[in-house]
């Protein structure tokens, strides 16, 4: 098991713990790259907590920042390391318990059906 | 935290292998308790689908046939993009106990990391950030 995807996935779950980086994220997810002005219009978050939590996203890796308009820096979602959060949740979301009682009961019921 | 790389479930079925191997492998009994529309090519590198009614669809990829007693197929890692080349792979093996069968299933790969996420993860990140912390912290003096 390669640390490093424990790493990738543990800074997204870090991030995602606090949330103004949430409402951060959410409005780059839904509205595309943004200035942290831009940011800051739409959130209920004074600008000098939104550039604190871009710095730590960025060096996270979970934002990348971009020149923008008039030297402003824009920041862009980096889907790679939600991805490999992804992968973490889809062992936890994977339900075999439950689909292995659907076996039994298919079984169950095809036996009753020949008997 | 523990990346769960592997699910591993053992469960007792009152029913002979040929039974259990009848509902892992054929379409008729995918359909019956896995997904609600199947369609299988059993053999090794054959195709595999099944479909639920939400409209999901899984793609399988047959890696292991040997009746009755050892099934697997690779698939996609349920909510990473269809391009992603990353799959789990997932093996039943059947086991006879008395008149009933003892069914393991095993699901890994949930912890790999393919070389381009890798490489998207980490070089991209580390460069990217060399090149813009000068305009981060610019932009900062100015605010």
């Amino acid at each position: 098991m390669p640390s490093d995807v424990e790493a990738v996935a543990e800074q997204v779950f870090v991030a995602l713990a606090d949330p103004s980086r949430r409402d951060i994220l959410a409005a780059l997810a839904s509205a595309g790259p943004a200035t942290a002005t831009d940011l800051a219009g739409g959130l209920p978050i004074t600008r000098q907590a939104i550039a604190k939590h871009l710095a730590l996203l960025t060096e996270a890796g979970l934002v990348t920042a971009e020149p923008g308009e008039r030297r402003r820096v824009r920041y862009r979602l980096r889907s790679a390391p939600m991805q490999v959060a992804q992968q973490f949740l889809a062992a936890l979301a994977r339900d075999w318990d439950g689909q292995l009682d659907a076996l039994k009961d298919h079984l169950d019921r095809q036996a009753r059906e020949s008997a | 935290m523990a990346f769960p790389d592997r699910i591993e479930r053992t469960v007792e079925i009152a029913h002979p292998p040929a039974k259990v191997w009848a509902a892992l492998t054929t379409a008729e009994g995918l359909s019956a308790w896995f997904g609600q529309e199947a369609s299988i090519d059993l053999r090794p590198g054959g195709s595999a689908w099944m479909k639920w009614n939400s409209g999901h669809t899984a793609e399988m990829r047959v890696e292991r046939v040997e009746e009755p007693t050892v099934f697997a197929f690779t698939w996609h890692i349920f909510g990473l993009p269809e391009e992603d080349p990353r799959r789990t792979y997932v093996e039943f093996t059947l086991e006879p106990t008395g008149a009933g069968t003892r069914l393991t299933v095993v699901e890994s790969g949930f912890g790999q990391l393919a070389d381009d996420a890798h490489r998207t993860a980490y070089e991209g990140n580390a460069q990217g950030w060399v090149s813009e912390l000068g305009e981060l912290v610019g932009y900062l003096d100015a605010v």
